[in-house]
């Protein structure tokens, strides 16, 4: 069924080659998107967990809520087309849209959302641990998430959450929802359709996947059963992985968007006849961290000094102009919540007082850093300026797993890195930046915290679960911009960066929405005038 | 004496050779792969998995085997075809590889022919003209293939030919715009291009595979021609030689009728060490161009810590090029009544 | 190298007295010497090679900035009085740079030598002497790493010894030794029967005073040829690696990580990646070209 869907694609590609013999253009009806898509592992919503899957997959399947990805703090209706939270706040009934269908032509039941979850909690793959925290497992979820009426499912969660948290994890992607029918007809040895969904699809959303060849393309086709129809028919993404050739190619109109350009790429189209350069924030926030595991960086003299020995302006405004902004809480700008203050800026002379009144002198420090763009010219901004203060800073370059596993069992001195939130709530990011109250060995955490063995103030730690519990929007948020503005001043690590996504696309392209994550990029409204 | 007499030690020898090198590959990519700095488990599981799930996938890889154990499986594991499974794209290293290898074996492929078709004659007639400026010449030109970085080549290759004068088709095999229309049936895209009757998409990947292929092929070229120059040297100062021109031979009847043929078992066997060479080369000039083959793979293997990729793809270069050593060592001992040892 | 284990006993054939002896080595020194500069392409190597060492040495000297100093006011401009070959992402002077990379090159290719050269050259000695089963079990050895895809193997390594300039020397010399060793045993098999091989044997001497005080000797010509020829080889791999990121670390400015760094610029900026690699290209002609003219001069059984 699909080569024959590939071969109808080829012919009508063809088609339009044969339309535009030598010109370099793309074909009408397909947009062409050059990127980097090699980190793409699963296109099953129960495991991808990396940008690209994470983009594709959205394409693919609904949630029962929604993002604006143009108003990030506004929620709206999915696959449900409303719901009602239980007075004690533990329990959410929703109600499917009527008429919901899946590509396959089934209609979306309620059904389809226990098994969606159901399937997530087995599977137990990574992205899970969004669900799990409902205090879901194998055993309970199907009390947990049941049918509860011709069209309605009622999901409950043990414990006690904000309703607006609860709903925030729910519009993560893993609460896509998968059409039941035909994953079960496709699942091998008890995998509840994994292998076939990993390369396949079974969703609601406007398209649907055609093929995927790892670290050569993936296209997309419009699903004729969405609600919301897909302006074109076809998504092509093709695998580039150099900035320089992406940005010929865009030169060349050999595609409609380049997604990967570094600063010099963009400073090289800007203002060329036929491309536009879009920014866009993303959620994405960087920081230097600290191991406090050693004894010689267990010193908060250290910590604030640190913060003075980073060139944010320098970096932000030459190197990764128009990539990073600086930004130095741990919650990004344009989420509800985020505190935007920036004390700190580049001053030699300050950080080398405060090192002095410490006593601290012949420092040198291991710092790990994934060995790609950004990380590498952070570091070597860094190494330098930690120098001019006194810090001899060595640089352990590796790939990302290498760091990762260096990370996860704390060994490294110091680390270059970023961190996404896993879903759009600040408890996200609070629990990795403003929590720990188990710092032993064994207690593996994956939290910004326990990977720097670092225990915030005991009260800290409680402000963070009392915020996820607080049922006052209003006051929630308050208790989170608090948390922000203490580890601000009195943690291991030095927030830098917010990150910002920077896309070239021809002139012709209209409608295209990219959100603060890749889950919220939006491709259905795309047309080529 | 028979021949088979005096072949077969020969060849029981390089047999022998043959499978002890394949078993010490084995070793030292299975050594790598264990002592590797990076955790496999969180390559599969990722980054914030809890520690059950880390714990299952251990198991389920079988990292808590002894070390022998895990030995034994990689053997029987290689001997099946089963290259273990790439961390990064989910799949088995040899469905992987058998997708990329089409595109390296048609760049090295065409580099060869090339190295071929100008390391010969040029080595014949630097022979022929030795000591002369066409033989300083074509030396110096074998000496700045020896001396110069093949990425960085690549590198002002693309800048100058691709982005200055717009002449060939950038990196990848072919534009975007065909990518996607040509059905993949050989894996080699001048042969796709044809059978699927496009005269375009054939012109359009011969602009993409031109530069690589002509760089590498500069790299055998001068690997050949010195080479064939030193045979030649050596047949020209033979007696038959000399016979054959006072009995009046033209020089091109010496050079290509009487001396040349001489030198073809020895070139044969230049040729394909040179072909094992060029498929080690492709690593860098692949990454240079984005060329989706064996040695892109590998250096992506690398940069995404996908050690059973880097170390499959290792090993199948490791033993085409071990094959290649042997192949030639045979044809030698078959060809070449000299072979003694 | 290993100094001789016992006294140097001279062949019997040609064994003039000790001090007359030095003179000889030195006449014969001189007269090598004068036969690589008639050649004008050894000349040429000669030159280029001394000049690069002279450069690693002085590089302080020659550099007009410090190698590592970053502008990000002045980052990418092109080759300028100010900064002769232009400036890098960082603002660093890529001619300073260049400089300054002459370092980490050279003591790649020395120290890949000093540990490849030695080891192989001995264990292709003792082999060859040795003969029998001994003989067969260390060329089987080298013959498997012979075998070995050189650049991949060297890859695979470092990504497990982590990247960096010694760990590079490591992977590069791991399968660098075998042509040593093959070059040792064939030069050992054919001493071993030599007549005064046979005199010094039928002096009492031992196996290790034969092998390292008179077969040895005999073969550090031909050692020396190829070592010089190996340089340039060495130089291209470790460059090779360093374009890859597995090689020096930053800020160490060297001249294969420095193409890699130009390489998202190299169409805005092409000074950054074009000035390292004719840095590399120059080097190495300049090895080529010397190890060339030491054949011709070194090595009368080769031919052309």
């Amino acid at each position: 069924m699909t080569r024959l869907g590939s071969l109808f694609g080829a012919a009508a590609l063809m088609l339009g080659a044969a339309i535009t013999p030598l010109m370099a253009k793309t074909p009408p009806g397909v947009l062409v998107v050059a990127k980097n898509i090699d980190d793409i592992v699963s296109l099953d919503p129960g495991q991808a967990y990396e940008f690209t899957g994470g983009e594709v997959v959205s394409q693919i399947y609904e949630r029962l809520v929604e993002y604006n990805p143009a108003k990030i703090d506004e929620l709206k209706p999915g696959l449900a087309s409303g719901w009602k939270i239980s007075d004690d706040g533990k329990s959410i009934v929703f109600t499917l849209r009527d008429g919901a269908k899946f590509a396959s032509g089934n209609p979306v039941r309620p059904e389809d959302v226990v098994f969606s979850f159901r399937r997530v909690i087995v599977l137990n793959k990574p992205p899970s641990f969004i669900l799990k925290q409902f205090g879901w497992t194998p055993e309970n979820v199907e009390q947990m998430v049941r049918k509860t009426g011709a069209n309605e499912v009622t999901i409950t969660v043990a414990g006690n959450f904000a309703p607006s948290f609860v709903l925030n994890a729910l519009g993560a992607r893993v609460g896509s929802v998968v059409d039941a029918e035909t994953a079960m007809k496709n699942a091998k040895d008890g995998d509840l359709g994994n292998a076939w969904l990993s390369r396949n699809s079974a969703g609601s959303n406007s398209y649907r996947l055609q093929t995927w060849r790892p670290n050569e393309t993936v296209v997309l086709v419009a699903n004729p059963n969405a609600q919301h129809k897909a302006k074109t028919p076809q998504v092509v993404f093709a695998h580039v992985s150099e900035a320089a050739t992406q940005r010929l190619m865009i030169e060349a109109g050999d595609a409609d968007i380049v997604r990967n350009l570094g600063p010099d790429q963009i400073a090289a189209v800007t203002g060329k006849p036929g491309i536009v350069v879009e920014t866009y924030p993303q959620a994405a926030v960087h920081f230097i961290s600290l191991n406090v595991k050693h004894e010689k960086l267990n010193k908060p003299a250290l910590w604030e000094a640190m913060r003075y020995m980073i060139d944010y302006d320098g970096m932000a405004n030459t190197l990764f102009k128009g990539q990073m902004k600086v930004h130095q809480t741990f919650w990004p700008v344009g989420f509800p919540g985020a505190v935007e203050d920036r004390p700190f800026k580049l001053d030699i002379e300050k950080a080398k007082g405060i090192l002095e009144k410490a006593g601290i002198k012949d420092l040198s420090i291991a710092i790990d850093m994934i060995s790609s763009s950004p990380f590498t010219e952070i570091g070597q901004s860094i190494q330098a300026t930690f120098g001019q203060a006194g810090v001899k800073v060595t640089l352990v370059p590796g790939a990302t797993t290498q760091v990762i596993t260096r990370y996860r069992a704390r060994q490294q001195e110091g680390a270059i890195l970023y961190w996404g939130p896993d879903f759009m709530d600040p408890h996200s990011n609070a629990k990795a930046f403003a929590y720990n109250t188990d710092n032993s060995d064994a207690s593996y955490q994956s939290t910004t915290t326990w990977r720097n063995s670092w225990m915030p103030p005991a009260a800290v730690s409680a402000k963070t679960m009392a915020a996820l519990v607080e049922r006052d929007p209003a006051k929630r948020l308050d208790m989170y911009r608090e948390l922000q503005r203490e580890i601000l001043h009195n943690s291991p690590w030095a927030m830098t960066f917010q990150a910002q996504a920077q896309v070239a696309l021809r002139d012709n392209v209209k409608g295209f929405v990219h959100g603060a994550t890749n889950d919220l990029i939006v491709y259905r409204d795309v047309e080529k005038k | 004496m028979s021949s088979l007499a005096r072949v077969l030690p020969v060849l029981l020898s390089t047999a022998f050779g043959l499978v002890s090198t394949l078993a010490g590959l084995l070793l030292v990519t299975f050594v790598i792969g264990r002592v590797m700095p990076i955790d496999p488990v969180v390559a599969v599981v990722g980054d914030k998995a809890s520690a059950q799930t880390y714990a299952a996938a251990r198991e389920q890889l079988g990292l808590d085997q002894p070390l022998y154990v895990q030995f034994g499986r990689y053997i029987a594991g290689v001997a099946r075809g089963d290259l273990g499974t790439s961390t990064v794209s989910n799949r088995p290293v040899a469905e992987d590889i058998a997708r990329v290898f089409p595109a390296t074996i048609e760049l090295a492929t065409l580099g060869i022919l090339i190295g071929v078709a100008f390391g010969v004659p040029l080595g014949v007639y630097a022979a022929h003209r030795l000591n002369q400026w066409p033989d300083h010449l074509i030396r110096f030109l074998a000496l700045f293939g020896f001396s110069t970085p093949v990425f960085w080549l690549g590198l002002l290759g693309l800048l100058v030919f691709y982005s200055w004068l717009g002449w060939i088709g950038g990196p990848g095999r072919i534009g975007i715009a065909y990518r996607f229309t040509v059905p993949p049936r050989t894996g080699f895209m001048l042969v796709d291009t044809l059978l699927a009757g496009r005269p375009d998409a054939f012109r359009n990947a011969l602009s993409h595979i031109v530069l690589p292929a002509t760089l590498i092929g500069y790299y055998a070229m001068a690997y050949i021609a010195r080479m064939t120059r030193g045979f030649m040297i050596e047949e020209l100062s033979k007696e038959y030689v000399t016979t054959a021109r006072i009995k009046g031979a033209s020089e091109a009847r010496v050079m290509w009728l009487h001396a040349f043929p001489n030198i073809l078992v020895p070139l044969i066997t230049v040729i394909a060490l040179s072909y094992g060479l060029l498929l080690e080369g492709t690593v860098l000039i692949e990454t240079v161009f984005s060329w989706p083959g064996l040695g892109l793979y590998i250096t992506n293997g690398l940069f995404t810590a996908d050690m059973p990729a880097v170390l499959g793809g290792t090993l199948v270069v490791g033993l085409i090029f071990v094959i290649l050593n042997k192949a030639s060592e045979i044809s030698y001992a078959f060809l070449d009544p000299r072979t003694t040892r | 190298m290993s100094a001789p284990a016992s006294p140097a006993v001279a062949p019997a054939a040609l064994s003039p007295a000790p001090a007359s002896r030095r003179e000889a080595r030195i006449a014969l020194a001189r007269q090598r010497l004068r036969r690589i500069v008639a050649n004008p392409s050894s000349l040429i190597g000669l030159v280029i090679v001394v000049t690069f060492v002279l450069v690693a040495i002085f590089a302080p000297l020659l550099a007009t900035h410090e190698p590592n100093a970053q502008d990000f006011a002045v980052r990418l401009s092109p080759p300028s009085a100010a900064h002769w070959l232009g400036t890098d992402q960082f603002g660093r002077d890529v001619y300073s740079r260049l400089v300054y990379g002459a370092r980490p090159t050279l003591l790649i290719v020395l120290m890949v030598v000093l540990l490849s050269a030695p080891f192989g050259f001995v264990l292709g000695l003792v082999a060859g002497y040795a003969g029998g089963l001994l003989e067969a079990v260390l060329m089987r050895i080298t013959d498997i790493v012979m075998a070995f895809p050189r650049l991949v193997l060297a890859l695979a390594l470092v990504a497990v010894l982590k990247p960096g300039l010694i760990n590079a020397v490591i992977a590069i010399a791991v399968t660098a030794w075998p042509p040593y060793a093959r070059l040792a045993r064939a030069e050992a098999l054919a001493l071993r029967h030599a007549d005064f091989v046979e005199a010094a044997r039928g002096l009492g001497m031992g196996a290790r005073g034969i092998v390292f005080g008179q077969i040895m000797p005999l073969c550090m010509s031909s050692v020396s040829i190829r070592a010089t020829l190996d340089m340039a080889g060495i130089i291209l791999t470790a460059a090779g690696l360093g374009f890859l990121g597995l090689g020096a670390q930053p800020p160490l400015a060297e001249w294969g990580a420095m193409i890699a760094q130009g390489r998202d610029q190299v169409f805005d900026a092409w000074w950054v990646a074009a000035a390292p690699g004719i840095a590399i290209v120059v080097v190495s002609l300049g090895f080529n070209l010397l190890g060339d003219g030491l054949r011709d001069v070194l090595d009368p059984k080769h031919h052309g």
